[in-house]
């Protein structure tokens, strides 16, 4: 029987307040990039996902990741197991070495975050209920299994976990797979399912903030030791290599990118240093523990580089992925996934292994990238079909923010204060 | 009266300011005002696309003078503003038909 460390409970208590940072991070992040007329809702995409995740997280989600696997196909966890957090929500359960409820809470924010990353992808033109109901959906079909899939191992939670990690063997160490190809091939699809923004490719949709991109960045670096380093779920060496490679990578990533933008348009830019920064995270994410330190700059700079040149694919295949969901999470969640087969230590086929590491991470890549893709697209689908995903034309024009959410982003006087007409609603 | 209006590089705002200020003007207006004229724009880059940036940023200013100083005064801003280069503005002035102050109700030149 495991006993409680306070060690490792103390850093995991960190590492869940440092992965809910990564939620108003990346709302900063992906905020700054859109347009005046669309900030908030923007915003409110993460906030929104973070919510409704969580809560369906405590409900069935947890027991779906990590509930025993029903008939032990490493498919999915048994939802009536831990249904409510039966039997966990309490100070003395154990997972591992920590409190339950910790290691239940830094989890359920891994769920939250990976369905806020796809909302990138739809910027200033998705329903705001629309989103809300794809986010819960989406999450209960295709997260949870795939976290059962990747993240559940044998007797830790359950006695029989997820395929990837137990039967395939691929090597994922805190959602290379799970999030980034997941939230990647998903963006993909809802780009294709909500068409392109009103103007696309013929007006101006530049970022309307520079500074908040750098500064969601920022916080996502900081939040991201919790996503990586957390991810060892204890407080050790294991740990520690994650956090150096974290940042190891992060800033070969941001030298690659940067280079890739001087040399194509003669600029390097603030954008494409805090997209290098995303960039290098996503793609270390996997392999931060299973590398070494120059392992992780191979990682990050490739990554940096590769990320940098997928940017414009968007506008040669024609679909409408705002913000680069595919080119950052996407292709940077493959390179870190698949540069384990080649860099890892004793697996990678440059550390003396051979190619069957390799070949597992594949397998385990496009297993998720191809069961994220179609289910995300037939999920959107049935959402566009029954409540519409998309504002109108006009409401589009007008700008998000105002038409759904009836407030401005910025008002910088006093002259459009506009009224009151009503104090209270309430009386 | 007339009116003077303006359009300068907002770096020599203060400048010009200062030199309306040492010739006897008392008051004016300024906001920020994009435009363009034959400087036309530059272009920025964001994740490779690249955009056209059309209206650059100038200052707006509006004086108002009476007839008799008004040669002197768009002299004193078309000397101090310019730089020689493409892009330094352009000013005109119009006619006036009445100015009032709010506070005294004073009328015409007494209002400037």
């Amino acid at each position: 029987m495991d006993t409680l460390n306070s060690g490792d409970t103390a850093w995991m208590l960190i590492s869940t307040g440092l992965v809910v940072l990564m939620i108003p991070g990346l709302a900063l992040f992906y905020g700054g990039m859109v347009r005046v007329k669309s900030v908030l809702n923007m915003m409110m995409m993460s906030f929104g996902a973070l919510a409704i995740v969580f809560v369906l997280w405590i409900a069935f989600g947890f027991s779906m990741v990590f509930g025993e696997s029903v008939g032990g196909r490493g498919l999915i966890g048994d939802i009536g197991q831990f249904i409510f957090l039966k039997g966990l929500d309490n100070p003395s359960a154990l997972i591992g070495t920590i409190p339950a409820a910790v290691f239940i809470a830094f989890q359920g924010i891994f769920a939250a975050i990976t369905v806020a990353l796809i909302s990138g992808s739809i910027a200033d033109r998705a329903k705001f209920g629309a989103w809300m109901v794809f986010a819960g959906i989406w999450a209960t079909f295709v997260y949870f299994p795939v976290a059962h899939w990747v993240f559940a191992f044998d007797d830790f939670v359950a006695k029989t976990g997820g395929w990837i990690a137990n039967d395939l063997g691929a090597l994922d160490f805190a959602g290379g797979t799970a999030v980034h190809i997941n939230a990647g091939a998903a963006g993909l699809a809802l780009a294709f399912i909500l068409g392109k923004r009103v103007g696309f490719g013929k007006v101006p949709m530049r970022p309307h903030s520079l500074p908040l991109v750098m500064l969601g960045a920022a916080l996502l670096w900081f939040g991201w030791f919790g996503f990586n380093a957390g991810s060892a779920i204890a407080s050790n060496g294991t740990a520690g290599l994650a956090l150096l490679n974290t940042i190891g990578a992060t800033t070969a990533a941001v030298l690659a990118w940067l280079l890739v933008e001087k040399l194509r348009d003669g600029h390097a830019t603030s954008l494409g240093a805090a997209s290098g920064v995303v960039a290098g995270l996503v793609a270390i994410t996997p392999a931060c523990a299973f590398v070494g330190a120059s392992g992780a700059l191979l990682i990050g700079a490739i990554a940096g580089a590769l990320c940098a040149l997928s940017v414009g694919l968007k506008f040669m295949l024609g679909y409408d992925d705002s913000l680069d969901v595919v080119a950052v999470h996407l292709v940077g969640g493959i390179v870190g996934t698949i540069m384990i087969g080649f860099v890892g230590v004793d697996v990678g086929i440059f550390n003396g292994g051979g190619t069957e590491q390799l070949v597992k991470q594949i397998v385990g890549a496009a297993a998720v990238l191809v069961y994220s893709f179609v289910a995300t697209l037939i999920i959107g689908k049935i959402v566009d079909l029954t409540i519409g995903f998309r504002i109108t034309e006009n409401q589009e024009l007008t700008g998000i923010d105002i038409a759904i959410h009836a407030e401005p982003a910025y008002e910088l006087t006093d002259n459009s204060q506009g009224s009151i007409y009503e104090f209270s609603r309430g009386e | 009266m007339k009116l003077i209006t303006a359009i300068i590089k907002p770096f020599k705002l203060e400048e010009v300011k200062n030199a309306l200020q040492s010739a006897g003007v008392t008051g004016m207006t300024v906001s920020e005002a994009s435009g363009f004229g034959r400087q036309g724009g530059h272009t920025e880059v964001y994740r490779g696309a690249e955009y056209t940036v059309d209206l650059i940023p100038k200052v707006r200013l509006e004086v108002l003078v009476s007839d008799n100083d008004a040669e002197s005064i768009v002299d004193v801003i078309v000397k101090v503003a310019s730089t020689g280069s493409i892009g330094d503005g352009k000013v005109w002035t119009s006619p006036v038909d009445q100015v009032i102050r709010v506070r005294t109700g004073e009328l015409g030149a007494e209002a400037i």
